[in-house]
């Protein structure tokens, strides 16, 4: 593909947010849950931007707001020119062909009483006006792309490993030749061994079609080695947004800091990190922090953190929400 | 080369021979763990390492005596504490477990009953056990869930399972397994389904639990990076087998099975760089296809004619591997 081409930007999030009520009886007034609060971030063609943080930090809310599973409460989202918010029935029919998800759990994700045939032509079927000879060629040529036999059309879910599994949902999220892939953690629940095949597949696939990918994932090891660049959530706030390299060689915020001291590395006892652990747990996103939402846990939280909401700003060539940022750069 | 295992005059306390266990299925016979022998001295951390299917699991319940119908076990010898759990009856059994032999399984949710509250269950525990009685006994609860660094206890004690968080609860689980003071903990992947920043917290209450109390730990997991923080030996399990027992601190640098080789060579951590990680072909063999020979020939990028033989245990000190042509010895591919 040209230079032109990878440049292109595929889809672009401006400040994105997504509020949920949650019901509290028929006397009291709903309680509001802001899963995700002012996210912004675009990816080219043939890049992957990796979201990061932990369970309940809105990352999978994100990624339903991007494959337009959710429309967001807030914010806008541009997919492949097209402004989803407000465009026109087909304008949007072909946005969502665009973008295709690929999730956690591949024995949750393929119906169990469909051939794997059938499963790969739906898209096809309910989106296309492929005759069905033409539509079985292309199942054939996706198999093929994904390192499946032939055969496999005719069998059923269940005759298949977690990683064929696997690779049998990413064929069927690149049937309609997406531009954008959202991966909701695609390899957590495969072995180690398996979860380097499906990397290498879907970085195979990211240089072969020019693939965006917005790869969702706790495992900073498996981000490191795929992502370009870095998103780091926490309880629905950006922490800490940029380069791959730069996130992980110098992380600056204390939660980023903290999230790559907690990662297991080899050969490093307990007892040896650089850093102070987390205390606690993660805040109930009901009851947010005032201030800034990380406080109640940082180590280097000051009274101003605990009252005003620090802003993301760029530094040192990235973007960076911390009041302490400047000093923390400061010291590494 | 050796980490200083420290000095053992006396028996070990946990002392397994050739244990096999078999699940029978109408497409034949799986074979879940197939001749483990291991060694565990008072006071010592192993780590079991293997993926999904391994055997590492089944092999600690049946230790445990909590494999039911339709497995079938079989050993050629299993001591604990200089008892013999073979001829032991039921309820001797029974005493030991959750006594001097204490288990954590992996998600703290589910292990838990829903339906009573925190105090009930750890009291149970030592009621049963100690033989306390019911005051007594809440404030033992008091004191642990102290010790495994909940705050606030006295409201704690009263709460039910799903009030509190995930590593609320493995705390929990944590404190009813310490409760009767186990010469031997089992924590069978303690940490997989916590999140990153409160794994490490559990790993260091374990590792500093493990220390205080002088117990023996086996800490069983799928992540190497976990057994390599808190594990003084690495066991590695492959379809049933142990391929590989090495020191933590050797076993990283200088893997003496293809297959711990190629398990380290495929992790992304380790990857720096490189465009594409290394992967290791084929599949974990089932019922129908396991080798007559070298298991993990069919997959091994060492694989030579004599392969198709059933592999030797070469055993120097307290390691081990099973493989016809070790790595990282003389004479051998390297």
């Amino acid at each position: 593909m040209s230079s032109a081409q990878r440049d292109k930007v595929v889809v672009q999030a401006t400040a994105l947010g997504q509020t949920f009520r949650i019901g509290r009886g028929l006397l009291r007034a709903p309680a509001l849950l802001q899963a995700v609060h002012d996210v912004s971030f675009s990816i080219s063609a043939g890049k992957t931007l990796a979201v990061v943080g932990e369970s309940g930090c809105g990352k999978s809310t994100l990624a339903r707001m991007v494959a337009l599973a959710q429309a967001p409460s807030a914010g806008d989202l541009t997919l492949q020119g097209v402004q989803v918010h407000g465009a026109s029935g087909t304008a949007l029919a072909a946005a969502r062909r665009s973008v295709q998800m690929v999730f956690q759990n591949p024995y949750g994700s393929l119906n169990p009483r469909q051939r794997i045939g059938q499963i790969l032509e739906a898209p096809l079927q309910i989106n296309t006006r492929i005759a069905t000879q033409e539509r079985r060629a292309l199942v054939a040529q996706m198999l093929a792309r994904v390192g499946l036999r032939a055969e496999t059309v005719d069998r059923y879910p269940h005759m298949f490993s977690g990683g064929q599994r696997q690779r049998i949902a990413i064929a069927r999220a690149l049937m309609l030749s997406p531009a954008l892939v959202v991966a909701d953690e695609p390899v957590s629940a495969l072995d180690v061994s398996i979860q380097a095949q499906i990397l290498n597949l879907l970085q195979d696939l990211q240089e072969a079609l020019g693939l965006a990918y917005l790869f969702i994932s706790h495992d900073l090891g498996v981000v490191r080695h795929i992502a370009d660049e870095v998103l780091v959530m926490y309880l629905g706030n950006t922490m800490e947004q940029g380069d791959k390299n730069l996130i992980f060689e110098a992380p600056l915020h204390p939660y980023t800091r903290a999230l790559l001291a907690s990662t297991p590395a080899l050969g490093r006892p307990v007892g040896s990190r650089q850093t102070l652990l987390l205390q606690g747990e993660i805040p109930s996103p009901l009851a947010p922090p005032a201030g800034c939402v990380f406080a109640s846990r940082c180590p280097q939280a000051t009274s101003r953190c605990q009252q005003e909401r620090p802003q993301l700003a760029p530094l040192h060539g990235r973007l960076i929400a911390c009041h302490e940022a400047a000093k923390l750069a400061a010291s590494p | 080369m050796q980490v200083a295992p420290p000095m053992h005059p006396s028996a070990p306390l946990l002392e397994i021979t050739d244990l096999q266990v078999d699940f029978p299925s109408d497409m034949g016979v799986l074979h879940a763990v197939d001749g483990l022998s291991l060694q565990l001295h008072a006071g010592e951390v192993l780590g079991i390492v293997g993926e999904s299917g391994s055997g590492k699991s089944v092999a600690m319940m049946a230790l445990m005596g909590l494999l039911s119908f339709p497995a079938q076990m079989r050993a050629a010898r299993m001591h604990f504490a200089g008892q013999d759990l073979l001829q032991a009856s039921a309820a001797q059994r029974r005493a030991i477990a959750g006594k001097d032999m204490a288990m954590i399984f992996q998600d703290p949710m589910s292990s838990l009953n829903p339906s009573f509250t925190v105090a009930y269950q750890l009291c149970e525990t030592l009621r049963l056990h100690r033989g306390m009685d019911a005051r007594a006994a809440r404030a033992q609860a008091a004191t642990l869930l102290a010790q495994v660094g909940i705050a606030d206890t006295a409201s704690r004690l009263d709460a039910y399972p799903h009030q509190l968080s995930g590593g609320m609860c493995q705390r929990v689980m944590i404190a009813m397994a310490i409760a009767c003071q186990p010469q031997l903990l089992i924590a069978d992947e303690p940490t997989t389904a916590l999140d990153v920043t409160v794994q490490a917290q559990i790993l260091e209450l374990l590792a500093q639990l493990q220390r205080a109390q002088g117990m023996a730990m086996v800490l069983i997991s799928h992540d190497m990076g976990v057994v390599s923080q808190v594990a003084q030996r690495v066991a590695v399990m492959y379809a049933g087998q142990v391929v590989e027992v090495q020191a933590a601190s050797t076993l990283f640098d200088t893997p003496r099975h293809p297959y711990t080789l190629a398990l380290l060579q495929a992790m992304p951590q380790r990857s720096r760089g490189a465009a594409r990680l290394a992967t290791i072909p084929g599949m974990v063999p089932g019922i129908s296809d396991r080798p007559s020979g070298c298991l993990f020939a069919p997959r091994c990028a060492y694989v030579q004619t004599a392969c198709s033989a059933p592999a030797p245990v070469h055993r120097a000190g307290a390691s081990q591997v099973r493989c016809h042509f070790p790595l990282n010895a003389p004479g051998g591919p390297t």
